[in-house]
């Protein structure tokens, strides 16, 4: 049976980054510029999603400016007809590089914000002066009648900021707000100890969201990436493995979501060997746990196996040690306890070093 | 344009920044394709908003849409009051 087609591609289009984030999304391992894609495998992937029924490209890394045919690759993906979504940093955008991009048919741009403060902002970017750019770039943003997303990862040093971030979103002129908890998979699951904050930290974020979010109605849209460390369900991880979306990597591979190259075993494809089509409907990596076929008891049986999909195949195996388990979130899973045990002692207050990526790991504490 | 509780509508509306409406051939049908988010779009809805560029006024279009539908304008100016406002709300026309 031909699966029905993608709404979303994840364009990953380089790992080079100047900030240094220590719950970034992409690989431990990074992959080299010389391993990039070129303009032209691109341009082709993006018509390709295009013909396929995908309708919107999230163009991110990395630092997608960091790619010098940034705009190339934004009027391709419109040309195309995909409704095209930048997710930067801001670094290396300057006003003018922006409007290019307008030009172009950029459609929305996603600006990731770290504090409310500078230094800490800075601090946790492992990047001085990056927040005042930020600042900075969201006003061109605005005064190019761009729409503006604002992002905020949210864990230890900044969640209990949540309102202030909402705030500084509507201050700056976004349309929306996405308060990120952080989710602990690659530079993120080896920072738990620097990032997990306390269960109390957790339930004062979430009620503080839904305290604002009427406050905010109309005027600006908060949206919400829910935390699973202190959950009793799992989230419905990427809206179900191979069923709404995919990402293509710097190198051209083509996974089911960020972290699926963390599943040992899984065969994938590449854009340079198969047309995208062909890797969405047979690559061993989207069929393994696409539909219901592969689910393990409790979650082939649960009531709610078409609402969440089991969860994360990835937290599955980095807890339960087992990609096809029920994802330790949930509490059925027998696996719930030592989850919920890790969040606890990762969350004890403590002086604590970020391994910032692609830098040299920090000094012992 | 809008702003707290104020629904009341634009003169000239028009689809709202990052806001676009698209016709998905791969699934045959008109969607609004906004950030992080998908709207399907039903036949005559995809009528009206194609006329909401922000150059008509709000009366040109009920008359445009009355015309198209050989419909009575009230009846037409219900529906299409109702459904901008709808959207206004959504942030989605400006």
């Amino acid at each position: 049976m031909t699966p029905s087609a993608p709404l979303g591609l994840l364009a990953e289009l380089t790992h080079r980054c100047p900030l240094a984030c220590p719950y970034c999304s992409n690989p431990l391992a990074l992959v080299d510029r010389n391993d990039e894609l070129d303009t032209e495998t691109w341009v082709r992937v993006f018509h390709e999603a295009a013909e396929m029924g995908v309708l919107q490209v999230h163009l991110s890394g990395g630092e997608p400016a960091a790619r010098r045919d940034l705009t190339d690759l934004v009027a391709a993906a419109h040309d195309s007809g995909l409704y095209t979504n930048l997710i930067t940093s801001a670094i290396g955008l300057d006003p003018q590089r922006l409007a290019r991009l307008k030009a172009a048919g950029l459609d929305h741009v996603q600006l990731s914000i770290q504090d409310l403060d500078a230094a800490s902002a800075d601090r946790i970017a492992g990047y001085r002066g990056a927040h005042d750019r930020k600042l900075a770039f969201a006003r061109a943003v605005t005064g190019l009648d761009l729409a503006f997303t604002l992002n905020a990862v949210v864990h230890r040093a900044n969640i209990a900021r949540v309102a202030d971030f909402a705030e500084l979103a509507l201050t700056l002129g976004a349309g929306r707000v996405e308060i990120a908890h952080t989710q602990y998979y690659g530079w993120a699951l080896r920072n738990r100890a620097a990032l997990m904050p306390t269960r109390d930290q957790v339930t004062a974020a979430m009620e503080t969201v839904e305290r604002i979010r009427p406050l905010y109605a109309n005027r600006l849209a908060i949206d919400l990436v829910t935390p699973d460390y202190y959950a009793r369900r799992p989230k419905a991880c990427m809206g179900g493995w191979a069923r709404r979306t995919l990402n293509v990597t710097p190198a051209g591979r083509v996974l089911p979501c960020h972290a699926a190259e963390t599943i040992p075993g899984l065969e994938f494809w590449s854009v340079r060997d198969h047309a995208l089509a062909d890797i969405w409907a047979m690559s061993p990596a989207f069929n393994a746990f696409r539909g219901t076929d592969w689910m393990q008891e409790p979650c082939r049986s649960c009531a709610r196996r078409d609402l969440d999909f089991g969860g994360c195949r990835c937290q599955a195996l980095a807890i339960a040690g087992d990609a096809a388990a029920i994802d330790p979130a949930c509490e059925l899973s027998p696996h719930h306890a030592t989850l919920l045990a890790y969040a606890e002692q990762d969350s004890t207050p403590a002086d604590f070093a970020y391994f910032h990526r692609g830098r040299a790991a920090p000094a012992p504490a | 344009m809008s702003n707290g509780a104020d629904t009341s509508l634009p003169a000239r509306p028009r689809l709202a920044p990052g806001v676009r409406l698209h016709f998905d051939k791969a699934r045959n049908d008109w969607v609004l394709l906004a950030p992080e988010r998908i709207i399907e779009i039903e036949g005559p809805a995809q009528e009206i908003l194609r006329r909401c560029d922000g150059s008509r006024t709000l009366d040109q279009v009920i008359d445009e849409l009355a015309a198209l539908y050989t419909a009575e304008r009230a009846i037409i100016a219900a529906d299409v009051t109702d459904m901008l406002a709808e959207l206004v709300a959504k942030r989605l026309l400006v």
